[in-house]
């Protein structure tokens, strides 16, 4: 009998398909994938052990390099995480500002996996369509915040600044003209025969496994497990606001398709509600050992001076004691777990990634698969290497 | 004082001896148990039919240099059934091992690699203890409290070998 080999390749880290620097190693048997080993943190930047060394302020603008097409909704994880540490209340129209972010940054993220992740598969034009709507979202981004991948607009306490004059109208006009974007994308794919034959029944996983390996968000519900943190834990009064979550049912790579898609109506539904019922009030929290004070106080007034001097060279004593904050990110569950010692320093900054976690799950879906199917899943959990690495 | 928490009042009747703390902290519960029997109170946790903490959110380690027993490892378990969350800790010395829980939640597996490379906190019967983030060959720990943030060889130039 002739002797069996498998055929081991090197996938990454440099390639197209791997959004970022993955390095996966197959083992082969002719084109069926018997074994995938993934190598991960060629983009480990030590962003837990740096966190250790800043006050808590200063971590703020990390949190945007984790998953940087998530900046918004890694803010807020973190921000939680230090009111939580605080308890620290904050004024409703800041917790508004911060869903509408939020959920635009949901759409613009799952816009960028959209565009990218067909792409990959063979089909060119979605990333054009795509882009064009998120950088609508990028604009309205750069001119609230002042940044547009990385806009650190959430301050402890609350936002940085009030939406400028006439950015209501320039938010509603892209509520207003996101749903029919949404139906030209699936004119595109969602009954294209070359889409349904590289998604469909590609890359599963059972509900049962997707748990045990600690996948969440749409990986997840792809599944059709209804777990999503704004519906089980809520946070900055997602509570009050009307929406659903979409499920899948099979967990192959068309479901998560899906489940996006459907997500992103629903994330602009959201912003919809926020907008209609955008309260008036303060938009940070005044604290005098945590916030700063106005700007204008600072240029009058000593006292306010010396708070704001005291506060960016020392930062702020939390109590000592340990918190786990949890948002629904567009990846998936994103955790800061905050260990305080009384100090102006985090004794251990813990961040639980979505991807670290879905990505360990890929071996699974894509064990038993054929190789061309590889390049569909890693775009089906959508993964960025900035948050598995940190 | 009468438990709130299914999962605490549940724990205290199965292993009376295992808990060493329970705290509550912002209305968020931790279990602190000892090491030897954190495989057996997950196994418990995980399978309980009126508990299921089948998502093991988060799993990390932390030094506490120079305290004795030096690190502590910390479960952030999910109950999807009861949309609970439970806090657990355990101690470990310095030279000592802990059980791993790779065979309770799949995804321990990388998580309890990554508490092996960032702080060399050592789990036994895991299939594939190997470094995760930093390269093979890398030497010394980053997370521990005695690692210099900067880095061991900041002010030395690098020359690299012809």
């Amino acid at each position: 009998m002739a002797e069996t080999r498998f055929m081991t390749i090197n996938m990454g880290p440099q390639h197209p398909a791997t959004h970022g620097v993955l390095r996966i190693v197959l083992e082969l048997d002719g084109e069926v994938i018997v074994k995938a080993t993934p190598h991960i943190g060629h983009l480990h930047r030590g962003i837990e052990k740096l966190a250790e060394t800043k006050t808590y302020h200063q971590s703020i603008p990390f949190t945007d390099r984790l998953d940087y097409t998530n900046a918004m909704g890694n803010n807020l994880a973190y921000v939680l995480a230090v009111e939580k540490l605080l308890d620290l209340q904050v004024p409703e129209r800041a917790q508004y500002l911060r869903v509408i972010m939020a959920e635009l940054q949901r759409i613009a993220a799952h816009l960028i996996w959209l565009g990218t992740h067909v792409l990959d598969i063979g089909a060119i034009t979605p990333i054009f369509y795509t882009f064009r709507e998120r950088e609508d979202i990028l604009r309205i981004f750069e001119e609230v915040a002042g940044g547009r991948l990385t806009p650190t607009y959430l301050r402890i306490g609350g936002v940085s600044k009030d939406l400028p004059e006439g950015m209501e109208e320039k938010i509603k006009a892209f509520i207003r003209a996101f749903p029919d974007r949404i139906k030209e994308y699936e004119t595109l794919l969602t009954k294209n025969i070359i889409w349904l034959k590289r998604t469909k029944e590609v890359g599963i996983i059972s509900k049962e496994d997707a748990i045990s390996w600690g996948v969440t968000g749409p990986t997840l519900r792809g599944c059709g497990v209804k777990y999503d943190v704004r519906k089980a834990f809520p946070y900055s009064s997602y509570e009050k606001f009307d929406f659903d979550i979409p499920i899948g049912s099979v967990g192959d790579v068309y479901d998560r398709y899906i489940v996006r898609l459907r997500e992103m109506e629903w994330s602009n539904s959201i912003v919809q509600q926020a907008m209609d019922r955008l309260p008036k009030g303060p938009t940070i929290a005044n604290d005098p050992r945590i916030t700063l004070p106005p700007k204008d106080d600072v240029t009058r007034d000593m006292a306010s001076l010396i708070r704001q001097f005291k506060i960016v060279s020392e930062g702020f004593r939390p109590p000592a004691g340990e918190v786990f904050a949890s948002v629904e990110a567009s990846k998936g569950e994103l955790g800061f777990y905050i260990v305080s010692d009384g100090s102006n320093r985090p004794f251990r900054f813990r961040i639980r990634t979505p991807s670290f976690a879905n990505l360990s799950a890929l071996p699974r879906m894509i064990e038993g698969g054929l190789i061309a199917d590889v390049i569909s899943a890693i775009g089906s959990i959508d993964i960025v290497l900035g948050e598995i690495d940190r | 004082m009468t438990e709130t928490h299914l999962a605490v009042k549940k724990l205290k009747e199965k292993f009376p001896k295992v808990i060493l703390e329970v705290a509550s902290f912002r209305g968020e519960t931790t279990v602190t148990v000892s090491k030897g029997e954190i495989f057996e109170v997950c196994k418990f946790l995980h399978s309980d039919p009126d508990l299921q903490y089948h998502l093991l959110t988060d799993l990390c380690g932390m030094d506490f240099y120079p305290e004795t027993p030096r690190f502590g490892i910390v479960y952030h378990l999910c109950s999807l059934k009861s949309n609970q969350r439970l806090r657990l800790k355990a101690r470990v010395g310095e030279t000592e091992s802990i059980q791993s829980v790779e065979s309770v939640w799949k995804v321990a597996n990388w998580y309890e690699r990554e508490a092996y490379d960032l702080f060399g906190i050592q789990f036994e019967n895991h299939p594939d203890l190997r470094r995760i983030l930093l390269w093979d060959g890398y030497e010394g720990y980053p997370l521990r409290k005695d690692y210099p943030a900067e880095g061991p060889d900041f002010d030395k130039p690098f020359v690299p070998e012809v």
